[in-house]
């Protein structure tokens, strides 16, 4: 530690860090723009000007750009001398000159960057006369929306996007004062992670696209903390409401989870809660004609009388839900609502994760790591930011390099001058070409089998005990050879694999390798991706598969927030729910499976519900209800409860939190979710914590129009937290914190003032419970050997393939991510596309395990012979894909 | 008694002074033009609408009274989809107007919104817009933005330079 004196005041910092960091982490606030904790500093904006002193008897000192200094022992800074304070706002007068008097219809005014820090630097008058430079937009997609008018050239924009996020389709053009950041032609914007643009860009530059279209002001918002729902990662978000309509979803800081940001399907995939597809009326016999509440329970009471019920659960459910499902209908009828084959895969790795001695890394950790091989995923498609922090892994053996060059780190452009390209190892076999290719040393496309066969060879020649499979070809074991040289080249090594091409063999070579750097005293990490929100959650609660549990004769089936047809083919399940008598159907969007329910009760998305997820690296995670909504939408596990009542068997739980407390008390493996967050009567200063901004609008008109009387605010019984203003604004406890503001920061740096130190944890730990940590006696090698992949006659063996829109069920029901999503497709080699006599964007008929599809043929070269890849998750496509023929 | 016979002197004095009370609603009072009374929008010169949904008014209003939805049309103008004040909460402070950056929300002098009923308090957009450009004169917001909009591209507003040819080799 380096002792600083700030303003006449010592601090003990981190001499690794700059005098900025150093600054704002003490709580002085210094204006900034180009800087950013993750991008590191360049010096561009010259805004953060103070004045540096020589020694104590130095009274004139001289100014320095605070983030370009390092806070070596013994510097001594003033933050407020004149000269800093006169030289400030100098610079921000003259970046405003060209800024644009467009704030009343920006969609950044109120919680923009540029405006808090013109404040700060106090710059208020405009004196430049002459005109003002202006550019022409760009069409950037349906996610971004560009106005290049507002730029003040901070480059921050163009470093998140290709050096942190790995695109290379935006970038800087021209020269002086004319210089242009966007694309080279107008298009769509490349990179998954494009919407942290908006977060990112200090002004008004790139903002949501999707925000623009029920444009709300930040303090108008209703906003709770939440967790993504869109892939297994477990995303912190902050989501926001307005009249009744969810506005946007903003990252919420985990310096353990996804830190600063947010892929585009968790930001821009929220609009199916606003869909035209959602649920919120009663449904009895597929009419809501004269269907109240009461009508359709004294329809279940009926229905249910005397009869066995079967419930199905959901991996996209909350933890809470499930469980009250479980209670409900017994632990001898309760299935996760997996099938049998995906329920094997997730136990396989769970239990892995569970009995082997290799930890399951947080993104934190996974950005910590200096070598990656990734088994037989395309992790940008299924499990987005763990792509991105793969991205940083990979840096940081570099960086060795400008530490010996006496460079520090934070000091973006000379370290990357240094570096220059270089990464660390990362290996990738896959079926076929991914996203992360670009950053990648090697690459081996095969089938799942071979994939599993290439884990093993390499973990063989990790530890030469494990046996060697036979029949490989020189080309592959001189490519493991090298993968295992690299793995043991460096000290903490990262392997990534997962469910998503269907085959435990792929799971279990990961495993053996992690094993065995493991054993070569690697300090190893072993991360598995899952396809949904809450699989994890979901199978750690246990329950049967789909096969299993409907080999139970019942008459009464309930299935809660479940698409069965996604699950199985679609005449399995038909076959299925044709043996009941009724079908009864908890969802809040139409599904095929909705259209075969006989009651549909509307329950609440993860916005109207409070809820636990639990990610794929372990890590339960608390989200909250938002907003109440008017029409009959309530939580499913509360839906779950009213129909235990109307059947008198009512449950003792009355709130969330009880519910939380029975889950733990009859599942041990759950011990500790109950302490995610604060019990209901918690409260701060007497008071609950605010949903709404001290600023909130209109609360004494928004309703005017239906009843000029104001009613009582709904009071939430389940959590700590107001459904209005009234409340607790300061710094809540962190899994409380429903947004990010302080005196002067209106935009979301404000996380400055939430962390300990800028770029760190947030004060009182960050949120999240790990609940899968490895045993580390009860660990073995699984030594599958599987045989390799054999072409069969003219069929074809499905793959999976995964997109990011797409594949996904909820978020493709959202109208921006809809406009990504591509037709469902079929991927061939050009041989197998000869075979066949099909040609590259021709619609063709095939058929996936017996079901019939139509499908638009796309080739794709480093796909192997015998393999066609199956756009996964379309709809249409059969979940059970493994034998295709092609029909035309 | 001297007080006493003061009194009644400045009483009969005023019987014959110059009436103060009006006869409303026979006589109207005169009242300056920046009296806070009742809130009405208005429209530029060129007779679009001013308001842009910026929400300042809203935000400003210490009793929470007005409430709007921004929304956009084909020209890419922004305009309120709905702007409700309910005046039946009002408290004619003029904050709203004072936060205005397009002078589209104005008080006007008219004070004569009583109603029997409170909900017919409340005012939309119909109710509040104006025909005219009320106290401000020949303010137009989108000729002084940035923002392009139909009629008015990229570097057509005031003080503003032809758009950059980003391609341009000169330095």
């Amino acid at each position: 530690m380096a002792k600083i004196k700030i303003n006449g005041k010592e601090f003990e910092v981190d001499p690794k860090k700059n005098l900025l960091e150093a600054s704002i982490s003490a709580g002085y606030d210094v204006p900034y723009f180009c800087w950013h904790p993750k991008l590191g500093s360049i010096g561009s904006c010259r805004q953060c000007a103070v004045v540096k002193y020589r020694d104590e008897n130095d009274t004139v000192g001289r100014l320095v750009m605070s983030c370009m200094e390092p806070a070596s022992e013994g510097s001594i800074i003033s933050t407020d001398a004149s000269q800093a304070v006169e030289f400030r706002s100098n610079v921000i007068e003259a970046l405003m000159t060209n800024h644009p008097h467009d704030c009343p219809v920006c969609d950044e005014g109120g919680e923009c960057h540029l405006q808090d820090m013109t404040v700060m630097s106090g710059h208020q008058t405009r004196r430049y006369e002459f005109g003002k430079r202006t550019h022409k937009n760009q069409y950037l997609g349906p996610f971004i929306n560009h106005e290049m008018n507002r730029c003040i050239q901070c480059y921050r924009c163009v470093r998140y996007y290709r050096d942190y996020a790995g695109g290379d389709d935006l970038n800087v053009f021209s020269s002086r004062n004319r210089v242009y950041f966007g694309r080279a032609n107008d298009g769509v914007l490349e990179s998954e992670f494009s919407g942290n643009l908006v977060e990112v860009c200090p002004t008004g530059v790139f903002t949501d696209k999707t925000l623009k279209k029920h444009h709300t002001r930040k303090w108008d918002l209703t906003t709770a903390p939440s967790i993504c729902t869109h892939c297994s990662v477990g995303c912190n978000t902050i989501v926001g409401e307005r009249y009744g309509t969810i506005r946007r979803v903003y990252s919420r800081y985990n310096e353990q989870v996804n830190g600063y940001f947010l892929c585009d399907r968790g930001r821009f995939g929220y609009e199916f809660m606003n869909s035209d597809k959602r649920i919120k009326k009663f449904v009895v016999n597929g009419s809501f004609d004269g269907v109240t509440k009461e009508s359709a329970f004294d329809f279940i009471v009926k229905a249910l009388k005397g009869k066995k019920i079967i419930g199905i659960g959901s991996p996209r459910a909350s933890l809470e839900t499930n469980f009250t499902l479980k209670q409900l209908v017994g632990n001898e009828n309760f299935s996760v609502g997996l099938s049998h084959k995906d329920y094997q895969l997730a136990k396989l790795a769970i239990d892995t994760l569970k009995n082997g001695n290799v930890r399951t890394p947080s993104l934190k950790e996974v950005e910590q790591c200096e070598s990656v091989f990734v088994l037989g995923e395309d992790i940008t498609n299924t499990a987005p930011m763990l792509a991105l922090s793969i991205r940083q892994a990979i840096k940081n053996i570099t960086k060795t390099k400008a530490d010996k060059a006496g460079i520090p780190l934070w000091n973006d452009a000379p370290a990357r001058e240094i570096i220059q390209d270089a990464h660390g190892p990362l290996h990738i076999a896959a079926p076929m070409a991914s996203r992360l290719d670009d950053v990648a040393n090697s690459t081996y496309f095969s089938a799942p089998e071979n994939i599993a066969r290439f884990g093993y060879v390499v973990a063989h020649f990790i530890d030469s005990k494990l046996s060697l499979p036979s029949g490989l070809t020189e080309e592959v074991t001189s490519k493991a050879r090298k993968i295992a040289s690299d793995l043991l080249s460096t000290a903490k090594p990262l392997i990534v694999s997962g469910v998503h091409c269907k085959n435990e063999d792929v799971l279990k070579a990961a495993s053996d390798v992690a094993q065995a750097l493991k054993t070569a005293g690697k300090d190893v990490r072993l991360s598995y991706t899952f396809e949904e929100s809450n699989t994890v959650g979901a199978v750690l609660l246990d329950g049967k598969s789909l096969e299993e549990v409907f080999e139970t004769k019942a008459e009464v089936l309930i299935i809660v927030e479940n698409d069965l047809y996604r699950r199985l083919s679609t005449e399995k399940i038909d076959s299925y729910l044709s043996k009941f008598e009724q079908v009864i159907v908890l969802d809040h969007n139409c599904t095929s499976t909705t259209k075969k329910a006989t009651v549909i009760l509307p329950v609440g998305t993860f916005t109207e519900a409070d809820g636990t997820f639990v990610n794929m690296e372990g890590r339960a995670q608390r989200f909250y209800q938002v907003f109440v909504p008017e029409s009959d939408t309530i939580e499913s596990w509360r839906r779950i409860a009213q129909i235990a009542t109307a059947i008198d068997k009512p449950f003792d739980q009355k709130n969330f939190y009880d519910f939380t407390e029975s889950l733990v008390i009859n599942n041990a493996q759950f011990t500790g979710i109950e302490t995610l967050a604060p019990p209901p009567d918690f409260k701060v200063q007497g008071q609950k914590i605010a949903r709404e901004s001290l600023r909130y609008s209109g609360r004494t008109a928004m309703k005017a129009n239906i009843n000029v009387h104001e009613l009582k605010p709904i009071e939430d019984a389940d959590s700590a937290m107001s459904f209005t203003m009234e409340g607790y604004h300061g710094q809540a406890p962190t899994s409380l914190i429903t947004s990010y503001w302080a005196p002067g920061w209106n935009s979301a740096q404000a996380i400055n003032k939430y962390q300990i130190e800028v770029g760190g944890a947030l004060h009182g730990g960050d949120p999240g419970l790990r609940l899968i940590e490895p045993s580390k006696t009860n660990f073995k090698f699984y030594q599958s050997n599987p045989d390799a992949f054999k072409v069969s006659g003219s069929g074809l063996k499905g793959v999976p393939v995964y997109k990011i829109f797409g594949s996904e069920e909820l978020s493709s029901k959202a109208a921006a991510v809809k406009e990504r999503v591509s037709e469902s497709f079929i991927l061939l080699n050009s041989k197998d596309a000869a075979k066949a006599d099909v040609k590259a964007d021709e619609t063709i008929e095939i058929s996936l395990n017996g079901q019939l599809s139509s499908v638009k043929v796309l080739i794709q070269d480093d796909l192997a012979d015998g393999l066609a890849g199956i756009s996964a998750g379309y709809c249409g496509i059969n979940p059970e894909m493994t034998d295709v023929t092609i029909k035309k | 008694m001297l007080s006493h016979l003061r009194s009644i002197g400045l009483a009969l004095k005023h019987t014959f002074a110059k009436r103060e009370t009006i006869q409303y609603p026979d006589e109207k009072v005169d009242l300056a033009a920046r009296y806070r009374g009742r809130i009405v929008l208005t429209r530029d010169p060129d007779g679009m609408e001013r308001c842009v949904g910026c929400y300042l008014c809203a935000a400003a209003c210490p009793v929470d009274c007005i409430s709007l939805q921004a929304t956009n049309d084909e020209s890419g103008r922004r305009y309120p989809e709905f702007f409700r004040i309910n005046f039946s909460r009002c408290i004619f402070c003029g904050y709203c107007e004072e936060a205005c950056p397009t002078y589209a929300i104005q008080l006007t002098p008219d004070y004569e919104i009583s109603e029997y009923d409170r909900k017919n308090l409340v005012y939309e957009k119909e109710d509040l817009l104006i025909a005219g450009q009320g106290k401000q004169h020949g303010y137009n917001f989108y000729r002084v933005a940035g923002m392009a909009i139909t009629g008015k591209d990229k570097g057509e507003g005031q003080n503003e330079l032809p758009p950059v040819d980003v391609k341009g080799l000169m330095p």
